[in-house]
Protein backbone atom coordinates (compact mmCIF):
# COMPACT_ATOMS: atom_id res chain seq x y z
CA UNK A 1 0.00 0.00 0.00
CA UNK A 2 1.03 3.93 -0.66
CA UNK A 3 2.67 5.74 2.62
CA UNK A 4 0.48 8.90 1.55
CA UNK A 5 0.33 10.58 4.58
CA UNK A 6 -3.16 10.26 6.83
CA UNK A 7 -5.66 13.04 5.57
CA UNK A 8 -7.96 11.97 7.59
CA UNK A 9 -7.99 10.70 11.34
CA UNK A 10 -10.71 9.53 13.27
CA UNK A 11 -9.70 8.65 17.08
CA UNK A 12 -11.67 6.93 19.65
CA UNK A 13 -14.84 8.83 18.12
CA UNK A 14 -18.16 7.90 19.64
CA UNK A 15 -21.65 9.34 18.34
CA UNK A 16 -24.88 9.81 19.95
CA UNK A 17 -28.36 10.47 18.58
CA UNK A 18 -29.78 11.95 22.35
CA UNK A 19 -29.68 8.51 23.87
CA UNK A 20 -29.06 6.05 20.98
CA UNK A 21 -25.04 5.64 20.15
CA UNK A 22 -25.08 5.37 16.37
CA UNK A 23 -21.11 5.01 16.49
CA UNK A 24 -18.59 3.55 19.12
CA UNK A 25 -15.18 4.06 19.60
CA UNK A 26 -14.06 4.48 15.81
CA UNK A 27 -10.84 4.48 14.93
CA UNK A 28 -9.20 5.25 11.42
CA UNK A 29 -6.76 6.85 9.59
CA UNK A 30 -7.73 7.69 5.70
CA UNK A 31 -4.42 8.37 3.85
CA UNK A 32 -4.60 11.39 1.13
CA UNK A 33 -5.23 10.55 -2.13
CA UNK A 34 -6.66 7.36 -1.61
CA UNK A 35 -10.04 5.93 -1.94
CA UNK A 36 -11.72 4.60 1.40
CA UNK A 37 -14.74 2.84 1.43
CA UNK A 38 -17.60 2.21 3.95
CA UNK A 39 -19.18 -0.64 3.84
CA UNK A 40 -22.18 -2.64 6.02
CA UNK A 41 -25.51 -3.71 6.83
CA UNK A 42 -28.26 -0.73 6.86
CA UNK A 43 -28.21 1.15 9.60
CA UNK A 44 -24.62 0.43 11.10
CA UNK A 45 -23.73 3.83 10.81
CA UNK A 46 -21.71 4.54 7.63
CA UNK A 47 -23.73 7.97 6.88
CA UNK A 48 -23.07 9.41 10.20
CA UNK A 49 -20.13 8.95 10.21
CA UNK A 50 -19.57 10.15 6.90
CA UNK A 51 -21.29 12.79 7.89
CA UNK A 52 -19.22 13.51 11.00
CA UNK A 53 -16.57 14.32 8.64
CA UNK A 54 -17.90 17.54 7.60
CA UNK A 55 -19.85 18.47 10.26
CA UNK A 56 -23.04 17.63 8.63
CA UNK A 57 -24.28 16.15 11.60
CA UNK A 58 -24.22 19.62 13.22
CA UNK A 59 -27.89 20.04 11.95
CA UNK A 60 -28.93 17.04 13.34
CA UNK A 61 -30.26 18.18 17.14
CA UNK A 62 -29.34 16.21 19.88
CA UNK A 63 -26.36 14.95 17.98
CA UNK A 64 -23.39 14.41 20.41
CA UNK A 65 -19.31 13.78 19.33
CA UNK A 66 -16.91 12.80 21.59
CA UNK A 67 -13.57 11.66 20.75
CA UNK A 68 -11.47 13.66 17.99
CA UNK A 69 -11.16 13.84 14.05
CA UNK A 70 -8.54 15.13 12.87
CA UNK A 71 -8.07 16.83 8.97
CA UNK A 72 -4.21 17.47 8.17
CA UNK A 73 -3.74 17.39 11.97
CA UNK A 74 -6.38 19.93 12.91
CA UNK A 75 -9.00 19.06 15.24
CA UNK A 76 -12.48 19.77 13.17
CA UNK A 77 -14.45 19.82 16.27
CA UNK A 78 -12.26 22.78 17.92
CA UNK A 79 -14.21 25.42 18.65
CA UNK A 80 -12.03 27.23 16.31
CA UNK A 81 -13.10 25.72 13.02
CA UNK A 82 -15.05 27.64 10.66
CA UNK A 83 -17.90 24.96 10.06
CA UNK A 84 -18.25 26.95 6.37
CA UNK A 85 -14.97 26.71 5.66
CA UNK A 86 -14.69 23.12 6.53
CA UNK A 87 -17.54 22.43 4.44
CA UNK A 88 -15.88 24.46 1.71
CA UNK A 89 -12.99 21.66 1.79
CA UNK A 90 -14.85 19.13 2.48
CA UNK A 91 -17.20 18.60 -0.39
CA UNK A 92 -20.02 16.26 0.03
CA UNK A 93 -22.38 14.11 -2.88
CA UNK A 94 -25.20 12.76 -1.85
CA UNK A 95 -26.94 9.84 -2.38
CA UNK A 96 -30.18 11.49 -4.41
CA UNK A 97 -28.75 13.73 -7.63
CA UNK A 98 -29.77 17.43 -5.63
CA UNK A 99 -29.10 19.88 -7.96
CA UNK A 100 -30.53 23.34 -7.38
CA UNK A 101 -33.40 24.50 -9.75
CA UNK A 102 -31.39 26.74 -11.85
CA UNK A 103 -29.14 26.52 -14.67
CA UNK A 104 -26.69 24.26 -15.14
CA UNK A 105 -23.68 27.05 -14.85
CA UNK A 106 -25.38 28.82 -11.84
CA UNK A 107 -24.93 25.16 -9.96
CA UNK A 108 -21.49 24.69 -10.54
CA UNK A 109 -21.04 28.56 -9.89
CA UNK A 110 -23.29 27.98 -6.84
CA UNK A 111 -20.19 27.56 -4.52
CA UNK A 112 -17.88 30.35 -5.74
CA UNK A 113 -20.19 32.72 -5.70
CA UNK A 114 -21.34 32.03 -1.70
CA UNK A 115 -17.90 31.95 -1.23
CA UNK A 116 -17.32 35.44 -3.00
CA UNK A 117 -16.34 35.36 -6.36
CA UNK A 118 -18.31 37.70 -8.93
CA UNK A 119 -15.87 38.38 -11.61
CA UNK A 120 -17.43 36.65 -14.82
CA UNK A 121 -14.69 35.28 -16.40
CA UNK A 122 -13.29 33.95 -12.93
CA UNK A 123 -16.66 31.76 -12.82
CA UNK A 124 -16.69 31.11 -16.51
CA UNK A 125 -13.22 29.35 -15.97
CA UNK A 126 -14.32 27.32 -12.68
CA UNK A 127 -17.00 26.53 -14.40
CA UNK A 128 -15.57 25.02 -17.63
CA UNK A 129 -12.67 23.20 -15.01
CA UNK A 130 -15.49 21.74 -12.97
CA UNK A 131 -17.37 20.28 -15.52
CA UNK A 132 -14.20 18.99 -17.56
CA UNK A 133 -13.09 17.54 -13.91
CA UNK A 134 -16.86 15.88 -13.64
CA UNK A 135 -16.46 14.67 -17.17
CA UNK A 136 -19.63 16.27 -18.39
CA UNK A 137 -18.17 19.59 -20.19
CA UNK A 138 -18.69 17.67 -23.83
CA UNK A 139 -21.93 16.97 -22.83
CA UNK A 140 -23.33 20.21 -22.05
CA UNK A 141 -21.32 22.97 -22.80
CA UNK A 142 -23.82 23.80 -25.41
CA UNK A 143 -26.61 24.19 -22.91
CA UNK A 144 -25.32 25.29 -19.75
CA UNK A 145 -28.33 28.14 -19.25
CA UNK A 146 -30.51 24.85 -19.29
CA UNK A 147 -32.19 23.89 -16.14
CA UNK A 148 -30.28 21.22 -14.04
CA UNK A 149 -33.08 19.89 -12.75
CA UNK A 150 -34.35 18.66 -16.27
CA UNK A 151 -31.14 15.99 -17.35
CA UNK A 152 -30.74 12.82 -16.98
CA UNK A 153 -30.09 11.21 -13.07
CA UNK A 154 -26.52 10.36 -14.47
CA UNK A 155 -25.86 13.80 -15.70
CA UNK A 156 -27.71 15.03 -12.77
CA UNK A 157 -25.04 13.50 -10.51
CA UNK A 158 -22.00 14.82 -12.17
CA UNK A 159 -23.30 17.94 -12.16
CA UNK A 160 -23.56 17.86 -8.59
CA UNK A 161 -19.99 16.71 -8.65
CA UNK A 162 -18.98 18.97 -10.49
CA UNK A 163 -20.69 21.66 -8.07
CA UNK A 164 -18.61 19.89 -5.24
CA UNK A 165 -15.60 20.31 -7.33
CA UNK A 166 -15.44 24.07 -7.86
CA UNK A 167 -15.03 25.30 -4.29
CA UNK A 168 -12.00 22.97 -4.81
CA UNK A 169 -12.32 20.98 -1.95
CA UNK A 170 -9.36 18.36 -1.52
CA UNK A 171 -11.45 15.49 0.32
CA UNK A 172 -14.43 14.59 -0.89
CA UNK A 173 -17.32 12.72 0.74
CA UNK A 174 -19.72 10.41 -1.43
CA UNK A 175 -22.55 8.90 0.36
CA UNK A 176 -24.22 6.09 -1.95
CA UNK A 177 -23.32 8.63 -4.94
CA UNK A 178 -24.81 5.73 -7.78
CA UNK A 179 -27.67 4.05 -6.05
CA UNK A 180 -30.07 6.07 -7.79
CA UNK A 181 -28.15 5.50 -11.11
CA UNK A 182 -28.22 3.00 -14.03
CA UNK A 183 -25.29 0.93 -14.56
CA UNK A 184 -23.90 3.44 -18.00
CA UNK A 185 -23.37 6.15 -15.18
CA UNK A 186 -22.81 4.47 -12.62
CA UNK A 187 -19.62 2.76 -14.26
CA UNK A 188 -18.76 6.93 -15.62
CA UNK A 189 -18.83 7.85 -11.55
CA UNK A 190 -16.81 5.18 -10.64
CA UNK A 191 -14.39 5.97 -13.81
CA UNK A 192 -14.67 9.34 -12.31
CA UNK A 193 -14.27 8.79 -8.64
CA UNK A 194 -10.82 7.34 -9.97
CA UNK A 195 -9.50 9.79 -11.56
CA UNK A 196 -10.41 12.53 -9.10
CA UNK A 197 -8.44 10.81 -6.34
CA UNK A 198 -5.13 11.66 -8.08
CA UNK A 199 -6.16 15.31 -6.51
CA UNK A 200 -8.40 14.58 -4.18
CA UNK A 201 -9.10 12.29 -0.98
CA UNK A 202 -12.26 10.37 -1.37
CA UNK A 203 -14.65 8.41 1.04
CA UNK A 204 -17.18 6.38 -0.25
CA UNK A 205 -20.42 4.63 1.30
CA UNK A 206 -21.62 2.00 -1.04
CA UNK A 207 -23.90 -1.04 -0.68
CA UNK A 208 -22.71 -2.53 -3.53
CA UNK A 209 -19.25 -4.96 -3.11
CA UNK A 210 -18.11 -5.17 -6.81
CA UNK A 211 -18.25 -1.11 -6.43
CA UNK A 212 -16.04 -1.34 -3.40
CA UNK A 213 -13.62 -3.34 -4.96
CA UNK A 214 -13.18 -1.97 -8.60
CA UNK A 215 -12.60 1.54 -7.01
CA UNK A 216 -11.22 1.79 -3.21
CA UNK A 217 -8.19 1.40 -2.07
CA UNK A 218 -8.86 0.70 1.76
CA UNK A 219 -12.61 -0.88 2.33
CA UNK A 220 -13.94 -0.19 6.73
CA UNK A 221 -16.73 -2.55 7.42
CA UNK A 222 -19.12 -1.49 10.12
CA UNK A 223 -21.60 -3.88 11.77
CA UNK A 224 -24.09 -1.61 14.87
CA UNK A 225 -22.19 1.64 15.08
CA UNK A 226 -18.45 -0.36 15.08
CA UNK A 227 -15.78 -0.65 12.81
CA UNK A 228 -15.26 -3.99 12.61
CA UNK A 229 -12.58 -4.18 10.44
CA UNK A 230 -10.23 -2.05 8.24
CA UNK A 231 -7.78 -3.07 5.74
CA UNK A 232 -6.64 -2.77 2.46
CA UNK A 233 -9.20 -3.60 0.20
CA UNK A 234 -7.62 -6.67 -1.65
CA UNK A 235 -6.60 -7.99 1.48
CA UNK A 236 -10.39 -7.23 3.49
CA UNK A 237 -12.15 -8.97 0.07
CA UNK A 238 -9.43 -11.61 -0.26
CA UNK A 239 -8.92 -12.96 3.40
CA UNK A 240 -11.07 -10.72 6.09
CA UNK A 241 -10.00 -11.38 9.45
CA UNK A 242 -13.40 -11.32 10.94
CA UNK A 243 -16.22 -13.92 10.13
CA UNK A 244 -18.94 -11.02 10.14
CA UNK A 245 -16.83 -9.71 7.43
CA UNK A 246 -16.28 -12.74 5.53
CA UNK A 247 -20.32 -13.50 6.36
CA UNK A 248 -20.93 -10.04 5.00
CA UNK A 249 -18.98 -10.09 1.82
CA UNK A 250 -19.70 -13.37 1.16
CA UNK A 251 -23.64 -12.22 1.09
CA UNK A 252 -25.08 -14.08 3.92
CA UNK A 253 -26.30 -11.30 5.36
CA UNK A 254 -27.11 -7.36 5.20
CA UNK B 1 -75.83 -10.95 5.01
CA UNK B 2 -77.11 -9.84 1.63
CA UNK B 3 -79.61 -7.49 3.15
CA UNK B 4 -77.08 -5.36 5.10
CA UNK B 5 -74.69 -5.20 1.97
CA UNK B 6 -78.06 -4.55 0.05
CA UNK B 7 -78.77 -1.92 3.05
CA UNK B 8 -74.77 -1.14 2.99
CA UNK B 9 -74.85 0.14 -0.86
CA UNK B 10 -78.20 1.71 -0.91
CA UNK B 11 -76.85 4.59 1.95
CA UNK B 12 -73.91 4.63 -0.14
CA UNK B 13 -75.63 5.45 -3.09
CA UNK B 14 -77.47 8.27 -1.21
CA UNK B 15 -74.66 9.87 0.14
CA UNK B 16 -72.95 9.76 -3.48
CA UNK B 17 -76.00 11.42 -4.88
CA UNK B 18 -76.30 14.09 -1.90
CA UNK B 19 -72.41 15.10 -2.37
CA UNK B 20 -73.04 15.19 -5.75
CA UNK B 21 -76.13 17.47 -5.37
CA UNK B 22 -74.07 19.51 -3.22
CA UNK B 23 -71.33 19.64 -5.77
CA UNK B 24 -73.74 20.78 -8.43
CA UNK B 25 -75.13 23.54 -6.35
CA UNK B 26 -72.70 25.21 -5.80
CA UNK B 27 -71.03 25.50 -9.48
CA UNK B 28 -74.71 26.87 -10.61
CA UNK B 29 -74.59 29.20 -7.50
CA UNK B 30 -71.03 30.88 -9.21
CA UNK B 31 -72.59 30.41 -12.52
CA UNK B 32 -75.79 32.36 -11.48
CA UNK B 33 -73.98 34.98 -9.59
CA UNK B 34 -71.39 35.41 -12.43
CA UNK B 35 -74.40 35.37 -14.93
CA UNK B 36 -76.75 38.40 -13.34
CA UNK B 37 -73.30 40.78 -12.60
CA UNK B 38 -72.40 39.92 -16.43
CA UNK B 39 -76.06 40.96 -17.19
CA UNK B 40 -76.48 43.99 -15.08
CA UNK B 41 -72.88 45.24 -15.04
CA UNK B 42 -73.06 45.08 -19.45
CA UNK B 43 -76.14 47.54 -18.82
CA UNK B 44 -73.93 50.31 -18.81
CA UNK B 45 -72.40 49.82 -22.34
CA UNK B 46 -75.69 48.17 -23.87
CA UNK B 47 -78.53 49.77 -22.25
CA UNK B 48 -76.35 53.11 -22.12
CA UNK B 49 -74.47 53.09 -24.66
CA UNK B 50 -71.23 54.10 -22.69
CA UNK B 51 -68.22 52.74 -24.41
CA UNK B 52 -65.49 50.33 -22.12
CA UNK B 53 -62.72 52.66 -22.74
CA UNK B 54 -65.08 55.77 -21.23
CA UNK B 55 -65.76 53.41 -18.21
CA UNK B 56 -62.30 52.01 -17.58
CA UNK B 57 -60.29 55.56 -18.75
CA UNK B 58 -62.30 58.35 -17.62
CA UNK B 59 -62.44 60.09 -14.36
CA UNK B 60 -65.74 61.67 -14.90
CA UNK B 61 -68.28 60.83 -13.12
CA UNK B 62 -72.02 62.09 -12.55
CA UNK B 63 -74.08 59.36 -13.80
CA UNK B 64 -77.97 59.98 -14.01
CA UNK B 65 -80.45 58.21 -11.31
CA UNK B 66 -83.39 58.45 -13.42
CA UNK B 67 -84.26 54.98 -14.77
CA UNK B 68 -84.44 55.25 -18.61
CA UNK B 69 -82.82 58.39 -18.73
CA UNK B 70 -78.89 58.18 -19.60
CA UNK B 71 -76.32 61.03 -20.97
CA UNK B 72 -74.30 61.08 -17.49
CA UNK B 73 -70.81 60.70 -17.04
CA UNK B 74 -69.47 56.78 -16.01
CA UNK B 75 -65.53 57.45 -15.76
CA UNK B 76 -64.62 55.01 -13.03
CA UNK B 77 -60.88 55.36 -13.17
CA UNK B 78 -60.61 57.24 -9.58
CA UNK B 79 -61.87 54.15 -8.31
CA UNK B 80 -60.33 51.71 -10.45
CA UNK B 81 -56.59 53.22 -9.80
CA UNK B 82 -57.92 53.92 -5.87
CA UNK B 83 -58.19 49.79 -6.05
CA UNK B 84 -54.64 49.57 -7.67
CA UNK B 85 -52.69 52.14 -5.30
CA UNK B 86 -54.32 50.54 -2.33
CA UNK B 87 -53.86 46.88 -3.10
CA UNK B 88 -50.10 47.80 -4.61
CA UNK B 89 -49.27 49.56 -1.48
CA UNK B 90 -49.87 46.45 0.27
CA UNK B 91 -48.74 43.92 -1.13
CA UNK B 92 -45.80 46.23 -1.14
CA UNK B 93 -45.82 46.18 2.77
CA UNK B 94 -47.78 42.50 3.33
CA UNK B 95 -45.01 40.63 0.98
CA UNK B 96 -41.16 40.85 2.28
CA UNK B 97 -43.28 40.86 5.67
CA UNK B 98 -45.15 37.81 5.27
CA UNK B 99 -42.23 35.75 3.91
CA UNK B 100 -39.70 37.32 7.09
CA UNK B 101 -42.42 35.37 9.29
CA UNK B 102 -42.78 32.22 6.24
CA UNK B 103 -39.14 31.15 6.78
CA UNK B 104 -38.63 32.42 11.13
CA UNK B 105 -41.78 29.38 11.00
CA UNK B 106 -40.08 26.61 8.66
CA UNK B 107 -36.76 27.20 8.89
CA UNK B 108 -35.43 29.18 12.45
CA UNK B 109 -37.52 28.46 14.71
CA UNK B 110 -40.19 25.92 14.01
CA UNK B 111 -40.92 24.96 17.59
CA UNK B 112 -42.11 28.23 18.92
CA UNK B 113 -43.18 29.27 15.43
CA UNK B 114 -46.15 26.50 15.50
CA UNK B 115 -46.52 26.74 18.93
CA UNK B 116 -47.24 30.78 19.12
CA UNK B 117 -46.79 32.28 15.56
CA UNK B 118 -49.05 29.30 14.01
CA UNK B 119 -52.14 30.17 16.55
CA UNK B 120 -51.68 33.36 16.16
CA UNK B 121 -51.92 33.80 12.43
CA UNK B 122 -55.03 31.52 12.20
CA UNK B 123 -56.23 33.97 15.35
CA UNK B 124 -55.66 36.99 12.43
CA UNK B 125 -57.38 34.84 9.65
CA UNK B 126 -60.73 34.88 12.07
CA UNK B 127 -61.24 38.69 13.22
CA UNK B 128 -63.96 40.21 11.29
CA UNK B 129 -63.12 43.02 8.63
CA UNK B 130 -64.72 45.28 10.47
CA UNK B 131 -62.74 44.69 13.53
CA UNK B 132 -59.52 45.72 11.32
CA UNK B 133 -61.10 48.66 9.77
CA UNK B 134 -61.94 50.17 13.35
CA UNK B 135 -58.87 49.38 15.11
CA UNK B 136 -57.59 50.86 11.61
CA UNK B 137 -59.57 54.42 12.46
CA UNK B 138 -58.99 54.49 15.68
CA UNK B 139 -55.17 53.68 15.93
CA UNK B 140 -53.91 54.23 12.35
CA UNK B 141 -55.59 56.89 10.86
CA UNK B 142 -54.77 59.21 14.42
CA UNK B 143 -51.48 58.17 13.83
CA UNK B 144 -50.95 59.02 10.63
CA UNK B 145 -52.00 62.28 11.04
CA UNK B 146 -50.13 62.83 13.61
CA UNK B 147 -46.80 61.28 12.72
CA UNK B 148 -46.81 62.44 8.59
CA UNK B 149 -49.32 65.56 8.80
CA UNK B 150 -51.58 64.14 6.78
CA UNK B 151 -54.78 65.96 5.43
CA UNK B 152 -58.07 64.87 5.48
CA UNK B 153 -56.73 63.47 9.31
CA UNK B 154 -55.40 60.47 8.52
CA UNK B 155 -58.00 58.95 6.56
CA UNK B 156 -55.54 57.60 3.41
CA UNK B 157 -54.27 55.39 0.81
CA UNK B 158 -51.39 54.83 2.97
CA UNK B 159 -53.84 53.92 5.92
CA UNK B 160 -55.81 51.33 3.45
CA UNK B 161 -52.61 49.95 2.54
CA UNK B 162 -51.53 49.03 5.57
CA UNK B 163 -55.16 47.21 6.98
CA UNK B 164 -55.27 45.33 4.11
CA UNK B 165 -51.63 44.23 4.45
CA UNK B 166 -52.01 43.29 7.70
CA UNK B 167 -55.35 41.42 6.96
CA UNK B 168 -53.61 39.61 3.75
CA UNK B 169 -50.28 38.88 6.26
CA UNK B 170 -51.48 35.38 6.87
CA UNK B 171 -52.78 34.19 3.51
CA UNK B 172 -49.46 34.91 2.19
CA UNK B 173 -46.97 33.78 5.60
CA UNK B 174 -49.50 30.07 5.40
CA UNK B 175 -48.85 29.65 1.64
CA UNK B 176 -44.96 30.26 1.91
CA UNK B 177 -44.15 28.47 5.10
CA UNK B 178 -46.01 25.04 3.57
CA UNK B 179 -44.01 26.28 0.58
CA UNK B 180 -40.54 26.23 2.60
CA UNK B 181 -41.60 23.49 4.35
CA UNK B 182 -42.55 20.88 1.67
CA UNK B 183 -39.09 21.02 -0.24
CA UNK B 184 -37.35 17.94 0.38
CA UNK B 185 -34.13 18.58 2.58
CA UNK B 186 -31.66 17.34 0.36
CA UNK B 187 -31.51 20.64 -1.48
CA UNK B 188 -31.08 22.95 1.62
CA UNK B 189 -28.53 19.96 2.63
CA UNK B 190 -26.66 20.47 -0.57
CA UNK B 191 -26.03 24.11 -0.22
CA UNK B 192 -25.02 23.79 3.51
CA UNK B 193 -23.25 20.96 2.33
CA UNK B 194 -20.51 23.40 0.02
CA UNK B 195 -20.19 25.81 2.70
CA UNK B 196 -23.31 28.24 2.83
CA UNK B 197 -24.28 29.67 5.67
CA UNK B 198 -27.96 29.30 6.70
CA UNK B 199 -29.08 32.53 5.57
CA UNK B 200 -27.76 31.67 1.90
CA UNK B 201 -28.87 28.54 1.78
CA UNK B 202 -32.73 30.35 2.74
CA UNK B 203 -32.47 32.74 -0.06
CA UNK B 204 -29.87 31.71 -2.88
CA UNK B 205 -31.67 27.84 -2.74
CA UNK B 206 -34.81 27.58 -0.66
CA UNK B 207 -36.94 30.29 -1.18
CA UNK B 208 -36.41 30.43 -5.05
CA UNK B 209 -37.32 26.92 -4.88
CA UNK B 210 -40.57 27.33 -2.69
CA UNK B 211 -41.72 30.62 -5.42
CA UNK B 212 -44.71 28.66 -6.84
CA UNK B 213 -46.30 28.32 -3.21
CA UNK B 214 -45.20 31.78 -2.51
CA UNK B 215 -46.79 33.43 -5.83
CA UNK B 216 -49.71 31.65 -4.85
CA UNK B 217 -49.87 32.99 -1.77
CA UNK B 218 -49.34 36.39 -3.12
CA UNK B 219 -52.21 36.11 -5.88
CA UNK B 220 -54.64 34.59 -3.46
CA UNK B 221 -53.76 37.53 -1.12
CA UNK B 222 -54.28 40.31 -3.50
CA UNK B 223 -57.33 38.44 -4.77
CA UNK B 224 -58.37 39.07 -1.12
CA UNK B 225 -57.17 42.48 -1.29
CA UNK B 226 -59.16 43.43 -4.78
CA UNK B 227 -62.53 42.46 -2.12
CA UNK B 228 -62.22 43.79 0.72
CA UNK B 229 -64.69 46.52 1.70
CA UNK B 230 -65.11 47.90 4.46
CA UNK B 231 -62.53 47.91 6.11
CA UNK B 232 -61.03 50.21 3.49
CA UNK B 233 -64.12 52.11 3.57
CA UNK B 234 -63.54 53.01 7.00
CA UNK B 235 -60.01 54.85 6.43
CA UNK B 236 -59.58 55.24 2.90
CA UNK B 237 -61.58 58.64 2.97
CA UNK B 238 -64.40 58.38 0.85
CA UNK B 239 -63.07 61.37 -1.09
CA UNK B 240 -63.76 60.92 -5.47
CA UNK B 241 -60.36 62.19 -6.32
CA UNK B 242 -57.10 60.98 -7.76
CA UNK B 243 -54.72 60.75 -4.46
CA UNK B 244 -51.80 63.41 -5.25
CA UNK B 245 -49.57 60.61 -2.76
CA UNK B 246 -49.86 57.81 -0.22
CA UNK B 247 -51.15 60.30 2.33
CA UNK B 248 -54.25 61.50 0.61
CA UNK B 249 -57.66 60.06 0.73
CA UNK B 250 -59.40 58.76 -2.50
CA UNK B 251 -61.85 56.09 -2.86
CA UNK B 252 -62.18 52.87 -4.41
CA UNK B 253 -64.23 50.27 -6.37
CA UNK B 254 -65.88 48.12 -3.45
CA UNK B 255 -66.26 51.15 -1.16
CA UNK B 256 -67.76 53.01 -3.75
CA UNK B 257 -70.17 50.58 -4.51
CA UNK B 258 -71.16 49.69 -1.33
CA UNK B 259 -71.58 53.07 -0.12
CA UNK B 260 -73.86 54.18 -3.07
CA UNK B 261 -75.56 50.73 -3.93
CA UNK B 262 -78.40 51.38 -2.09
CA UNK B 263 -78.88 54.96 -2.80
CA UNK B 264 -79.21 54.45 -6.56
CA UNK B 265 -82.75 53.62 -8.20
CA UNK B 266 -82.84 50.14 -10.08
CA UNK B 267 -82.09 49.90 -13.48
CA UNK B 268 -80.30 53.83 -13.69
CA UNK B 269 -77.40 54.64 -15.62
CA UNK B 270 -75.45 54.89 -11.54
CA UNK B 271 -77.42 51.58 -10.64
CA UNK B 272 -75.66 49.93 -13.87
CA UNK B 273 -72.37 51.61 -13.67
CA UNK B 274 -72.31 50.11 -10.13
CA UNK B 275 -72.83 46.72 -11.32
CA UNK B 276 -70.17 47.64 -14.04
CA UNK B 277 -67.84 47.96 -11.55
CA UNK B 278 -68.45 44.83 -9.84
CA UNK B 279 -68.34 42.95 -12.65
CA UNK B 280 -64.83 44.70 -13.25
CA UNK B 281 -63.82 43.27 -10.12
CA UNK B 282 -65.00 39.64 -10.54
CA UNK B 283 -63.02 39.92 -14.12
CA UNK B 284 -60.01 40.73 -12.33
CA UNK B 285 -60.25 38.36 -9.14
CA UNK B 286 -61.16 35.43 -11.88
CA UNK B 287 -57.88 36.99 -13.77
CA UNK B 288 -56.04 36.16 -10.11
CA UNK B 289 -57.36 32.72 -10.16
CA UNK B 290 -56.26 31.87 -13.62
CA UNK B 291 -52.48 33.00 -13.00
CA UNK B 292 -52.67 30.83 -9.80
CA UNK B 293 -53.76 27.70 -12.01
CA UNK B 294 -51.34 28.83 -14.19
CA UNK B 295 -48.35 28.83 -11.33
CA UNK B 296 -49.70 25.78 -10.16
CA UNK B 297 -49.16 24.36 -13.52
CA UNK B 298 -45.81 25.27 -13.69
CA UNK B 299 -44.75 24.23 -10.35
CA UNK B 300 -41.82 21.63 -10.53
CA UNK B 301 -41.12 17.96 -8.73
CA UNK B 302 -38.27 17.95 -6.64
N1 LIG C 1 -31.05 12.05 12.65
C1 LIG C 1 -31.06 10.90 13.34
N2 LIG C 1 -31.65 10.84 14.55
C2 LIG C 1 -31.67 9.68 15.25
N3 LIG C 1 -31.14 8.54 14.82
C3 LIG C 1 -30.54 8.53 13.63
C4 LIG C 1 -30.47 9.71 12.81
N4 LIG C 1 -29.83 9.41 11.67
C5 LIG C 1 -29.50 8.10 11.77
N5 LIG C 1 -29.92 7.57 12.93
C6 LIG C 1 -29.72 6.19 13.38
O1 LIG C 1 -28.33 5.92 13.45
C7 LIG C 1 -28.04 4.65 12.91
C8 LIG C 1 -27.07 4.76 11.77
O2 LIG C 1 -27.70 5.41 10.69
P1 LIG C 1 -26.97 5.69 9.32
O3 LIG C 1 -27.88 6.50 8.48
O4 LIG C 1 -25.63 6.25 9.58
O5 LIG C 1 -26.84 4.22 8.72
P2 LIG C 1 -26.25 3.76 7.35
O6 LIG C 1 -25.18 2.78 7.66
O7 LIG C 1 -25.87 4.91 6.51
O8 LIG C 1 -27.47 2.99 6.72
P3 LIG C 1 -27.92 2.91 5.19
O9 LIG C 1 -27.02 1.92 4.56
O10 LIG C 1 -29.33 2.42 5.26
O11 LIG C 1 -27.81 4.27 4.60
C9 LIG C 1 -29.36 4.02 12.51
O12 LIG C 1 -29.77 3.16 13.55
C10 LIG C 1 -30.28 5.19 12.39
O13 LIG C 1 -31.60 4.83 12.74
MG1 LIG D 1 -26.66 5.75 4.69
Amino acid sequence: MSDNKDKIVVDHMDLFYGDFQALKDINLRMPEHEITAFIGPSGCGKSTLLKSLNRMNDLVEGCKITGKIEIDGQDIYDKKVDVNQLRKQVGMVFQQPNPFDMSIYDNVAYGPRIHGIKNRSALDEIVERSLRGAGLWDEVKDRLKRNAVGVSGGQQQRICIARALAVEPDILLMDEPTSALDPISTSAIEDLAMELKENYTIVIVTHNMQQAVRISDRTAFFYLGEMVEYAPTDELFATPKNPKTEEYITGRFG
Amino acid sequence: MTNKAASRQRKEKACKTLVMLCGLLIIALVIVIALFLVVNGSGTFIQYHHSVFEFLFSSDWDPSDTPGVGGGKVGALIYIVGTIYTCALALLIAVPFSLAAAIFLSEISPKFGARFLQPAIEIFVGIPSVVYGWVGMTVLVPFIAKKFHAPMGGYSVLAAGIVLAIMIMPTITTLSADALRSLPPRCKMGALGMGATRWQAIYTVQVPMAKSGVITGVILGLSRALGETLAVAMVIGKTRAFPKGILYPTNNLTAAIAADMGNTANGSEYNLALWSMALLLLILSLICIALIHLTLKKKKEY
